[in-house]
This record gives C-alpha cells, sequence and structure tokens, in this order.
C-alpha cells in the first residue's frame, strides 16, 4: 500500500484531529504534532476565551399571556429576538475555540456533539446548550463513560428526547431508544424490551425551573426491578448507562463512529476493531484510542479522504487567515452563521437527534453556491501579506491554506485570478481544499 | 413556467446520492438534456408521482381519528379526540380537526385513506423505518430507494426524478442513478475572472481521488445550472421558520420545514411539462414523544394548508389531472398515550393518495384497538402495495422488478 508523506501526514493530523492548520503548524514533526494535539496538555487558548454571559432565557415567556393580544404579540417578538443574539453569541464563541484551538479537545466537542446531537431548534435555552457543550469538552478526549453517564442526564438532552416526561408508572421511550441506538450500541444490539425498561431505569429526572438543570426526584423514580440487556436489578440512569457500555456491540460502535468521522468512510476491519478495542479498553479511554487509530496503516492511506464538514471547512479557513469570528462585527457574525446555515451545517442546530450526513451530502449545488459565497465574505476580513507579497501567489495560498499541493487543474484555474483575496476565497472552493485528503 | 424558464430547470444536474453511488456514474450530458427539454417534454397524459415524507413518526390514530370507539377514548384519556371534535369520515372515523382542507377533497372523492399500513415485524427506530419505507425492503438493508431503482430501469435519466429538499432523501438514489435536487432559492455565480476560474475548478484532474472527483464534479454541476437557471427558479420565497415551542415539540427525527413552498415549486414545474415523473417533498417535527395534540394538529393544519391548494391547482391543468400525491410516514405510534400527554413508537398508520385519478374513499382494513401486538396495532396493509399500485397506474411499469416480486396491488385505488 503506498501512503501519504510525512508531511501530508502532519497536514492530516492537523485536520482530522484539529480544524485544520494554522499557519506554521505543517513546520512541526509528526510525532511533535501527535504530543500537540493528543498530549496531556491543556487547551490555554481555547481556554483564554470566557463563554458567554447573558444566556439566561427571555423570562417567563408564553407562560403567562398577555390579555392584550398585541402586547403579546410583541413580547413574544421580543423574546424571539431575545434567544436569536443568545444562540448567536454561544455559536459564535464556539466558532472562535475552533479557530485558536491547539489541542485535540476542541475538535472532539466538536465530534460528540454529533454523536449526541441535541438541537436549540427544541431545546431553546442557550444556558442549556452551553451546559451540554462544557460537558462534552471535559470529556472529550477523557473515558467514554463518564461521558455517556454524563450525557445520558444532561439538562438540554433530557429537554431533547423528552426525558423530563419520563416518569415512574407512565414511561417515554424516546432517551432510552436512541441512548442505545445512536449514542452506545447500534441498531440491532438491543431489543424492543430492552427500550421499555430502559425508560424505566431513566425515569425521575425534571427540569429546573427558571433554567435551572435537571435534578433527580425520588418520587417520580420507577424504582422496581427491571430486566434488560440479560440483567435483572433497580438499575437507575448510570445503571442503564453502564449496562449499555458494557454490552460487547459497544465498543466496536463508539469506535466505528469516531472512524467514519476522523479516518475514513471505509469501516474498519474486524482485526482493526480489534486492536483499537484494546487501546479503548475496560476504561474506555477515547485518547488512548484516539492514538492508537491515527497510528493504523489507514490514516496513511491515500484513500482516506473525507469531505470536510461544513463547520470545518469555515472554521479551517479562518485559522489559516487567522481571523477570529469573535472580534467581527456583529454584522459579519451573522453573515458567517447565516453561510454555515446555507451550507447545511450549524453548531447547536444538527438536523436531528441521528446527527449530520456526511461525504456527498455536503457536494450539493446549493451547499456549492453558498460556499463560494462565503469564502468571499470571510477573505475581506483578512489581512493576507503572505500572498500579497508573494511572487508566487498560487503557490503562496497552497502555503497559507496548509493544501498538499495543487492539480495542474487548479494551478490553471487559481492562474486566471489576480487579487489575492478573490485568489484565496478561489482557492478555499478547490477540490484539494473542500476534501481533505 | 415558459419554456425558458422550463430549459433552465433540465439543465439542473445537482446529483448527490448515499453514497452508493461511483464518481460519476450519473452522467448527465449538458447538450442532450437542452435538446431532451425541446424535443422531449412530458407528454400530456403521462402521470407523475408526488411523494411527501412526514419524518418523525406521525401519530395516524390522531389523524384519522376512531372517536367513536371506546377502546380509543380510554387509552388515551387526555390526548383523545371527541366524536364532535373530528372531521366525520364515516365508518367511526374522523380527520384530525386541522385538516379541513383534506376533508373537502374527501368529500369531493379524491382523498382515498388507505387504513393500517405497515410491514411484518415492525421497527420502532426511526432511521431504519424510514429506510425500510425508503429502500421498500423490510428484511434486510439495501443501499438504493425504491424509486431510485425506477431510475436505474427506466434509462438512469436523473431528470426523471428531482427532489426539492436541502438533501436528496434515499429514496431517491439508485444504483447507478440519483435523482437531481433542485434549491428552493436561486442559484448566483460571480461573473468575470472569478467566475471563469471558479468553473475551471470543475474540470477533471487525472488521477484524482474518488472525493476530491466528486467535489470536482459538484462544481461543474453547479455551474452548468447556474448559468442558465441563475436566480430564475425563485427569489426570496425561503424564510426562516416559525420556531415557537409547539412547533419544535417534536423536531429530534429530522425532516424539513416550508412543505407548502416545495408543493409550490413542484406544481410550477408539472404545469411546465418538465420530463420528471416522480419527485420528493418533506414535512418534519411528528415525533411527538410528549404534549402531542397541539403540536400535532398544528402539523396537520401545515400539512393541510399546503397540500390542498396544492391538489386544487393541480386539477385545473391537464398535466397537473394526472398528478398522484401520496403521503406517508415511518410509522405510527402507540395506542396508550404514554403519561406525557404524547405517545412512544408505534406501528402502522394510514397513508393518504390524492389527486383527480385517484378514487376517493377508504382502502384496508382499520386495525383492532383491542387485538393488539405488544401495545401496537396490526397493520392490514403492506406499504409495498401501495407502492406497487403507483408504480404501475402512475409511472407504468411492471413493479415486480422493482419491488424483489412483490406482486400484490390494491386494487381501485387509482383510476386508469
Amino acid at each position: 500500500m503506498t501512503e501519504i508523506s510525512e508531511r501530508a501526514a502532519v497536514r492530516r493530523l492537523n485536520d482530522r484531529l484539529g480544524f485544520g492548520p494554522a499557519p506554521g503548524d505543517l513546520e512541526a514533526g509528526l510525532d511533535a504534532t501527535l504530543r500537540r494535539l493528543l498530549g496531556p496538555a491543556t487547551d490555554a487558548a481555547a481556554a483564554a476565551l470566557p463563554p458567554p454571559t447573558g444566556l439566561a432565557p427571555p423570562a417567563a415567556m408564553g407562560k403567562k399571556k398577555d390579555p392584550d393580544a398585541q402586547k403579546d404579540k410583541a413580547a413574544k417578538k421580543a423574546a424571539a429576538r431575545q434567544r436569536v443574539a443568545q444562540e448567536r453569541k454561544l455559536t459564535t464563541w464556539w466558532l472562535d475555540r475552533m479557530v485558536v484551538s491547539r489541542t485535540a479537545s476542541e475538535r472532539l466537542t466538536w465530534f460528540w456533539h454529533g454523536h449526541f446531537a441535541t438541537s436549540n431548534q427544541k431545546v431553546r435555552n442557550a444556558v442549556w446548550m452551553l451546559g451540554q457543550n462544557q460537558t462534552q469538552r471535559k470529556y472529550a478526549l477523557g473515558r467514554f463513560g463518564d461521558l455517556a453517564e454524563a450525557m445520558v442526564v444532561d439538562t438540554a438532552m433530557i429537554r431533547w428526547l423528552d426525558g423530563q416526561k419520563n416518569r415512574r408508572g407512565s414511561p417515554n421511550e424516546n432517551l432510552a431508544r436512541e441512548f442505545m441506538e445512536l449514542f452506545t450500541l447500534g441498531i440491532g444490539h438491543y431489543q424492543e424490551t430492552d427500550v421499555a425498561q430502559g425508560a424505566r431505569c431513566l425515569t425521575g429526572w425534571v427540569l429546573g425551573r427558571d433554567g435551572k438543570g435537571a435534578t433527580f426526584q425520588r418520587r417520580r423514580f420507577d424504582s422496581d426491578s427491571k430486566t434488560l440487556l440479560g440483567k435483572t436489578g433497580n438499575f437507575d440512569a448510570k445503571g442503564f448507562a453502564g449496562l449499555a457500555l458494557t454490552q460487547p456491540a459497544s465498543a466496536g460502535f463508539v469506535i466505528g463512529r469516531l472512524w467514519f468521522r476522523l479516518v475514513s468512510a471505509t469501516p474498519p476491519d474486524a482485526a482493526t476493531i480489534a486492536r483499537l478495542t484494546t487501546a479503548y479498553g475496560d476504561g474506555r479511554n477515547v485518547r488512548s484510542l484516539l492514538t492508537a487509530m491515527v497510528a493504523e496503516p489507514a490514516f496513511r492511506d491515500p484513500e482516506s479522504a473525507l469531505v470536510k464538514q461544513p463547520v470545518e471547512w469555515a472554521a479551517g479557513l479562518l485559522r489559516a487567515m487567522r481571523v477570529q469570528p469573535g472580534k467581527l462585527a456583529e454584522k459579519e457574525q451573522t453573515k458567517l452563521l447565516a453561510g454555515l446555515r446555507g451550507m447545511g451545517q450549524l453548531p447547536f442546530r444538527p438536523p436531528s437527534v441521528g446527527g449530520w450526513p456526511a461525504g456527498a451530502s455536503w457536494l450539493t449545488t446549493s451547499a456549492g453556491v453558498t460556499r463560494l459565497q462565503l469564502a468571499q465574505h470571510l477573505v475581506k476580513q483578512a489581512e493576507l501579506p503572505a500572498v500579497e507579497e508573494a511572487n508566487d501567489k498560487v503557490a503562496a495560498v497552497a502555503a497559507l491554506l496548509g493544501v498538499d499541493g495543487w492539480s495542474e487543474r487548479t494551478k490553471a484555474a487559481l492562474a486566471g485570478v489576480k487579487d489575492p483575496k478573490q485568489l484565496t476565497a478561489l482557492a478555499a472552493c478547490a477540490p484539494e481544499y473542500v476534501v481533505s485528503g | 413556467m415558459d419554456n425558458l424558464t422550463r430549459r433552465r430547470f433540465l439543465t439542473l444536474s445537482g446529483v448527490t446520492a448515499t453514497g452508493a453511488l461511483a464518481v460519476g456514474a450519473t452522467q448527465v450530458n449538458w447538450s442532450d438534456l437542452m435538446a431532451a427539454a425541446v424535443d422531449d417534454p412530458l407528454p400530456s397524459d403521462e402521470s407523475v408521482l408526488v411523494v411527501i415524507t412526514l419524518y418523525g413518526g406521525n401519530d395516524g390514530l390522531n389523524t384519522v381519528v376512531p372517536a367513536g370507539d371506546p377502546a380509543y377514548q380510554k387509552a388515551r384519556p387526555d390526548l383523545a379526540y371527541e366524536q364532535g371534535d373530528v372531521l366525520d369520515l364515516g365508518d367511526g372515523l374522523g380527520l384530525n380537526p386541522g385538516m379541513k382542507g383534506l376533508k373537502g377533497l374527501w368529500d369531493e372523492k379524491q382523498l382515498a385513506i388507505v387504513r393500517g399500513v405497515g410491514y411484518p415485524e415492525p421497527d420502532r427506530s426511526h432511521f431504519r423505518s424510514m429506510a425500510i419505507w425508503q429502500t421498500a425492503s423490510p428484511k434486510s438493508p439495501v443501499p438504493t430507494g425504491w424509486l431510485g431503482r425506477w431510475l436505474d430501469a427506466t434509462g438512469a435519466d436523473p431528470l426523471r426524478a428531482v427532489s426539492v429538499e436541502p438533501t436528496l432523501p434515499p429514496l431517491l438514489a439508485g444504483e447507478t442513478t440519483a435523482a437531481a435536487s433542485l434549491p428552493l432559492r436561486g442559484l448566483a455565480l460571480p461573473k468575470g475572472a472569478l467566475g471563469t476560474a471558479y468553473a475551471a475548478l470543475g474540470k477533471p484532474s487525472p488521477g484524482e481521488g474518488h472525493w476530491q472527483a466528486r467535489a470536482a464534479k459538484a462544481v461543474q454541476d453547479l455551474q452548468e445550472a447556474t448559468k442558465v437557471l441563475g436566480a430564475a427558479v425563485r427569489t426570496g420565497h425561503e424564510q426562516e421558520d416559525e420556531e415557537d415551542e409547539q412547533r419544535t415539540q417534536g423536531a429530534s427525527a429530522g425532516g424539513t420545514s416550508q412543505l407548502g413552498a416545495q408543493l409550490e415549486l413542484i406544481a410550477g414545474l408539472i404545469e411546465a411539462g418538465v420530463p420528471t415523473r416522480a419527485y420528493s417533498a418533506s414535512l418534519g417535527g411528528f415525533d411527538t414523544h410528549a404534549d402531542e395534540r397541539g403540536t400535532q394538529q398544528r402539523l396537520l393544519t401545515e400539512l393541510d394548508g399546503a397540500l390542498t391548494p396544492f391538489v386544487q391547482r393541480l386539477r385545473k391543468t391537464d398535466r397537473g389531472k394526472n398528478a398522484v400525491v401520496l403521503v406517508y410516514s415511518e410509522f405510527g405510534r402507540r395506542v396508550h398515550a404514554n403519561g406525557s400527554d404524547g405517545t412512544d413508537h408505534g406501528t402502522a398508520g394510514p397513508v393518504f393518495v390524492l389527486g383527480n385519478k385517484v378514487s376517493g374513499g377508504f382502502f384496508g382494513e382499520q386495525p383492532s384497538l383491542t387485538d393488539l401486538s405488544n401495545g401496537d396495532l396490526k397493520p392490514t396493509t403492506d406499504f409495498r402495495d401501495i407502492y406497487a399500485t403507483v408504480l404501475r397506474d402512475v409511472l407504468g411499469t411492471d413493479p415486480t422488478k422493482i419491488l424483489a416480486n412483490h406482486k400484490t396491488t390494491i386494487d381501485g385505488l387509482l383510476r386508469v
């Protein structure tokens, strides 16, 4: 099997465990890059960006109806505007972190967001979305068991999958089913009775008043014995999560999901899964798993190309150009988010609990139009002396974006554009940049 | 739509697929298409199929409501509609009060309701059950959609089927052909040197990897589409969703909104005589595990408000009179409410078939509310019976080739 070059492998590490190379990142060697991304050090650059404040939900919106219909309508509109502004703040903050991030932590937070896909469309509470995001960040490279246990009682997740409606004597199966199907086991590895019994384990959780987090209320909990996944006992949420994770299918499922987004659309073979399961271990350690995953021969296979998701593409372009979304004027931030929405991917807005699609879904006619428009917009926010001052501008933009090289096709196309900013926007839409080779 | 717009539409080749498609498997030849637009418009007597997918699992029992059945009232004390609330259809059934327009179509015999539709050994996963409906393969997963296989079998022309949704649904992806996708908003690319250079990025590059080649092909498709389509299809019609709590309560299982805009676009295309035989549109939000009644009624009102003017508009033209609309969801919901004033994932549900060619009325048996299987309705009609009927009577194709030898049809559903 042919292998990609060491420099291309460094670039691939930056693409897959980060949001693409920032200027200078491709000068580091493979080992140094691995240490930076997967080493124990915390991400000081991302941590320096404090989470936004003022995200509390608009007061008692819609709870008390104003008898004056017109006033009521105006109040609802004002509350809706406030929600939009809060979500924009939250999303911009996260994009900012992606752009400055130095370790794999931020990229894995992004992965877990797609894995435990929760949308503010239904949650309608930026504080809860932030809370979930911080939990996913906390455990991003840690033990999957900790993350799964936290997610099954996470406030935004409970709201998203109706967990607060699930109580003793009247179970609601939504969360229990998706937890097994999409988060831990995959379809075919549990029975309908496991869903019904699992729902009983998850009873007792209610949403706090006034935007406070979910809490456990013993009187709503079904404390009778349950039988599921081959075991009988008085399981609660933690017990349910533990049962799911100890199923033989769980490790392979989690490994497969990470592989699909970080390595290749071609699933790993049985021998690879076995090796990776060993690395994942009884502790379900994500950092160890990823370290083993990027050491696999498939990670150096030229065939292991992935179409960048829109958020990865935009964050990568911003990184390369050293443009921080948080420092842009509000109007420009809105354009960035509108562009991402047009391409079909806005953080905190996955289309369903199944997460975002992949591959060819990002190569549609409408996504293509928006990608070019957004690229043209983003280059206007950047200073690009490295391209402006270069004699060979086409080569300079390859270095700026960190692509391995341009094909003759792309070289010829780029040669037709003289303006450094337009050239950069166009290069960002080249197949060599749209796809992480 | 004038002839020019029709020709512009024909240039669309924004083809995507579920991943089963090889690079370049769908070669849409530009000049052939342009010629086809002029030489080969859809004959006005050829029928057209419009498939509308309701994502999330629409609660069939609160759509076509057995309000007079004591077992229904008992199973859903806080969720049930009273007999006086629903729009009476006879047989002890009534339409959800949000569907007043469809009641009118029912009275005009242009709405058929197939009851108790499902498949053996129902799967209660959204994603799996939707895949079963879209691939028409309940037993084993297959990589092709049922209309995708129809495309493969009838000349592999992607413009024979068109989706107006943001991403292509699996039902339209075949092994060698995927339907074209047409965005609701217009397309616009820069002109001048930048536009020329962008077009050049779409050229194939020898030795390029699979995904890079796909990305280049996408640029090429877009370039060609935009050149002639421009912003002509529609501008400014796409709007932000209204997102209040009730509308989004069942949103966790996907699907799109703006069904009205999707159907308006389709109506225009049908009337213009583009050579497309099958269209796909969708509406999401039906995953009503909690506080179902208000949310579902609102969604059904939205469906009614999009579907009724669509069917009324279609019957005003010769081409529209030959259109048949099929509305389905991946499953119905449990008979018993779940205690959150909602319902969990269930099995069988009603399928709506609408249009001028439809023989209005009930088809299929209403499932019993007392003879249940694990608390769920027992399906009385296989959904493939409906597919086979529309394949034969609308698309004029031998259904057995598309549906793995499935032969059963529903006699009298369509006037042939």
